[in-house]
């Protein structure tokens, strides 16, 4: 039983409970984000990728110029909804709260690898899911690293691992990265998408690949924003729910993740995207042992910065400065990805990408292993 | 005087963790929890109360105070 006293005034009552944070409320929020996935792929968006926060960072890095990769580059308004969907959520219920200062430097190094790890896979715990909901078999391997990577992770935690404190801090710093997300979406309206033309303005844009592929952007926009609202009020979190299920036996956020690859299963076979197999899937490689070794190192990655990608930008929305910190480190990260040949393409790993996960992950090991002093 | 844990500023699943730990370590009584945001408020809540503990919110100016009860 939960009750709640509200000090103010002297009176005590109960306040609403957030419905979004019973078991009800996080099933319904990953069964809407099962159905909209698919959705968006219907509506434009690249196969199996109705919302894969890695790969959407990725192209945002790229339609910054941060890497020349001509296939994916596009300013995704999925990203920027999610910010502002969760920061509007974060004000409509009290919640939106300044705060930073917990070991960013390591947040930054944590999100760049984890992209890394990400791309070596070709998708984030959310995409994993999606292709294994369309039919991709090598998302088995992404999801198994991914799993590990988390376990891994909790062992650390188990040990003492922890970030440190986080301050209270000025309301601006909590606004930072939702005003660059508002930037960026003044700046796809200033320099809007130019048939045919890989340039408008200051922005890059892809003729042919995933980057060109996408639902139109009022659409992406909306839906974002809808996720990102519903994200914020539930805590929606896949690296959430599989830490919490190993380290707890807790199924609470599990239960939201694995409503959203049923309900996306389901809507994929209404929608005849279903396409089950291991070779030639969209946007894949069939390199299992660096579809797993990819995942490992994103799993570890989210596991020690404490959320999934999805996670750290609906915590950057209600003022969360670190995460914010991890968004910039992902971002910079995939320019990394492309510009060294640390990405995959759906013919195999990247020149580069072997010797940047097993840098990666001693990266993890190092910060897993000396960040374990007591919290004072 | 209950016994007071400090996870204010503590990302997840720090504040967790370390409700967990007490509950284990005193097995019933009483433990006061500092948190600083709603979802930790809501993640100790479901862990105490899952681990058949009872928990009363308070909220503070910045902060809940989570007081688990187990007799």
């Amino acid at each position: 039983m939960v009750k709640t006293y509200l000090k103010k005034g002297g009176s005590s009552m109960t306040t609403i409970k957030n419905f979004f944070a019973t078991r009800w409320g996080i099933i319904g929020v990953g069964a809407i984000i099962g159905i909209f996935a698919p959705l968006l792929q219907k509506w434009g968006n690249p196969a199996n990728m109705g919302v894969c926060v890695a790969c959407f960072d990725r192209d945002i890095a790229g339609a910054l110029g941060l890497h020349r990769a001509a296939l994916v580059q596009y300013m995704r308004p999925e990203i920027i909804g999610f910010v502002l969907g969760s920061l509007i959520a974060a004000y409509a219920f009290k919640e939106f709260k300044a705060r930073a200062g917990s070991a960013p430097i390591v947040r930054f190094v944590l999100g760049a690898f984890a992209m890394i790890g990400a791309l070596v896979f070709l998708g984030c715990p959310w995409r994993a899911v999606l292709r294994l909901a369309g039919g991709d078999g090598n998302a088995i391997f992404g999801l198994l690293g991914l799993i590990g990577g988390i376990w891994v992770g909790t062992l650390f935690l188990k040990g003492g691992y922890n970030l440190g404190r986080s301050q209270k801090t000025h309301t601006s710093v909590g606004w930072l990265l939702p005003l660059i997300m508002f930037g960026f979406l003044i700046l796809m309206f200033i320099f809007p998408q130019v048939q045919g033309q890989e340039k408008s303005g200051v922005l890059f844009y892809s003729i042919k690949g995933p980057g060109s592929i996408h639902a139109p952007l009022f659409v992406s926009l909306v839906v974002g924003l809808l996720i990102g609202f519903l994200a914020q009020r539930s805590r929606f979190c896949t690296m959430g729910a599989i830490r919490d299920f190993v380290l707890f036996r807790q199924t609470h956020l599990l239960l939201g993740f694995i409503a959203l690859v049923v309900v996306a299963f389901i809507v994929n076979l209404i929608l005849g995207q279903f396409n089950p197999g291991f070779s030639k899937q969209p946007v894949a490689h069939s390199m299992s042992l660096w579809n797993f070794g990819g995942m490992v190192l994103a799993g570890l990655a989210f596991a020690l910065a404490g959320g999934c990608p999805g996670r750290q930008l609906f915590l950057s929305g209600e003022g969360d400065g670190d995460a914010a910190v991890f968004v910039l480190g992902m971002i910079v990260g995939a320019g990394f990805a492309h510009n060294f040949g640390l990405a995959s393409s759906p013919d195999g790993v990247g020149p580069y990408g072997i010797p940047a996960v097993i840098i990666g992950l001693l990266t993890c090991l190092f910060i897993g292993f000396t960040m374990r002093k007591e919290v004072a | 005087m209950s016994k007071i844990v400090d996870a204010r500023g503590l990302s997840c699943p720090q504040p967790v963790l370390l409700a967990l730990n007490e509950m284990k370590k005193m097995n019933k009584g009483e433990i006061a929890i500092l948190v600083d945001t709603d979802t930790s408020k809501e993640n100790v809540s479901r862990a105490a109360t899952t681990q058949g503990w009872r928990v009363e919110v308070e909220k503070g100016q910045e902060e809940y105070r989570l007081v688990l009860k187990k007799d």
